[in-house]
């Protein structure tokens, strides 16, 4: 029987959970890596046993981590994220200019093809590639070098490429988020980007429709309609017909329409999650009820998903990386939350229950199908 | 040999247990005992000192025979006591909430 294989990444270490097909009862290995904080681990769509985790450290920097066996043993590769030539500066909050200073990883996306391959999204924002397991890294400067990266400002959380996006049907064509500048484009496989932001608003912005600047949260598309994507903006909920091209409004009946992850359904291309949350800065779930917010038609049209979910006191927040969904046939739907629940519905979001309810805050919540 | 002690977290990424004991070629420096260190494991470059700038990370420190030697250069010479090996070269995760 085919399973699932969720992969925790928290502020105090990484958790793998288990379980069959049914997603009723599960396994919790970890902590892994315990006290590091790890942004992010994701699975080689080429090859499930192979793993990819960024741990990082305010103390000791950056490790990439591998594994070879599904998570049950890991090594650390290659850490070393140099920038491009001279890096140049980017805007500081304060709008002077800042000198590029790698941070750590937010989100590493392998390849679809090949094991070997893996992108990172990091702080301050750039994109680096690695086609040796991770040993090395080399930067993408065509994304930092555009023409605009001079213009760039961290969002509160910092500066950094936390969604990238790599195109199934059209190898060449690549998307990057950042906070907050804004949705990037590649169509000749990270050479060469440019700012993919036509339609956005954002009025905290001197010209709110200004081609970089936007804050967006995370992008998310079906393999099957590469072109479509969907937005969750720091307020506003988006989607795009046109790879990008332009964007229109689809936060519709939305009680809030800031949140951080947006995810698509494994088999409804038009079937959209989103997360509503309070904001500004409040950010935890309207009126202490945890909703998943659903819609299956594209936007627009939106109904809450409770069953399961805590709907008194409840004040945690989700991050942008930390939903997923599962391609079982029912569908799988999972997210975290800084309060340490992991939450999983196997039907689609009609219902929900915690896998684990006291991990340290989640940052990033990503699953495997296992045959 | 010269004795160095390891933070908890960097004794579990280099897969160490106790004092590392390195051999170092020279005049005993920080920037000696650095180089030797990262040497006989790789794994803790770019965890100590930037890859690139080669400087101390902010949140490290280096103590040793009951002083903070965090900021002295790079090529100044190590106390005699850690030359011989008598006392450690203690690396420290600075005291920093989380």
């Amino acid at each position: 029987m085919s399973g699932v294989r969720v992969l925790v990444g928290t502020r105090k270490g990484a958790f793998i959970l288990t379980a069959d097909g049914k997603r009723d009862r599960w396994d919790i290995a970890g902590p892994y890596f315990a006290g590091w904080e790890m942004y992010h681990l994701k699975g080689s769509p080429a090859d499930p046993n192979r793993l990819y985790a960024s741990q990082t450290s305010g103390w000791f920097g950056q490790q990439i981590q591998r594994s070879n066996d599904g998570g049950k043993t890991w090594e650390p590769v290659g850490n070393k994220f140099e920038y491009d030539g001279v890096p140049g500066a980017h805007k500081w909050y304060d709008g002077t200019p800042h000198p590029w200073e790698f941070a750590r990883v937010w989100h590493l996306e392998p390849s679809l093809t090949d094991p070997d391959t893996v992108y990172a999204g990091v702080e301050d924002a750039a994109i680096f590639r690695s086609t040796d397991g991770g040993q090395t890294w080399r930067e993408l400067p065509g994304l930092r070098g555009h023409g605009s990266g001079e213009n760039w400002q961290p969002g509160a959380g910092g500066m950094a490429v936390h969604t990238i996006l790599l195109n199934p049907t059209q190898p060449e064509r690549m998307f990057v988020a950042i906070s907050a500048a804004g949705a990037f484009r590649s169509d000749d496989a990270g050479q060469t980007w440019r700012p993919v932001n036509r339609g956005l608003k954002s009025d905290f912005m001197p010209d709110p429709t200004a081609e970089v600047g936007h804050c967006v949260h995370r992008i998310a598309m079906h393999p099957s309609r590469p072109d479509v994507l969907f937005m969750q903006k720091h307020w506003d909920v988006m989607r795009s017909d046109t790879g990008g091209e332009s964007w229109y409004e689809v936060s519709g009946d939305l009680p809030t329409d800031f949140g951080f992850p947006i995810d698509v359904h494994a088999h409804e291309p038009n079937t959209v999650y989103v997360v509503p949350i309070k904001s500004d800065s409040e950010h935890f779930p309207l009126d202490g009820a945890l909703r998943v917010y659903r819609s299956r038609t594209g936007g627009c049209e939106w109904e809450p998903l409770t069953k399961g979910l805590p709907q008194r006191d409840c004040y945690v927040n989700v991050l942008r990386d930390a939903m997923a969904v599962d391609s079982l046939d029912a569908c799988g739907v999972y997210f975290g939350t800084t309060g340490g629940q992991v939450y999983c519905s196997a039907d689609s979001g009609d219902s929900w229950a915690p896998i684990v309810r006291d991990l340290p805050a989640v940052l990033s919540v990503e699953v495997q199908t296992l045959p | 040999m010269i004795r160095v002690v390891l933070p908890a977290h960097l004794r579990t990424l280099a897969q160490v247990q106790g004092e590392v004991t390195l051999a170092v070629e020279g005049p005993v420096t920080q920037g000696a005992v650095l180089d030797a260190l990262e040497a006989a494991y790789p794994v803790l470059r770019g965890t100590l000192r930037d890859h690139l700038t080669r400087r101390r990370r902010p949140l490290v420190r280096f103590f040793a025979c009951r002083e903070d030697l965090s900021n002295e250069p790079p090529d100044a010479p190590l106390p005699d006591a850690v030359a011989s090996g008598t006392e450690p070269f203690l690396i420290v995760g600075a005291i920093a909430g989380g």
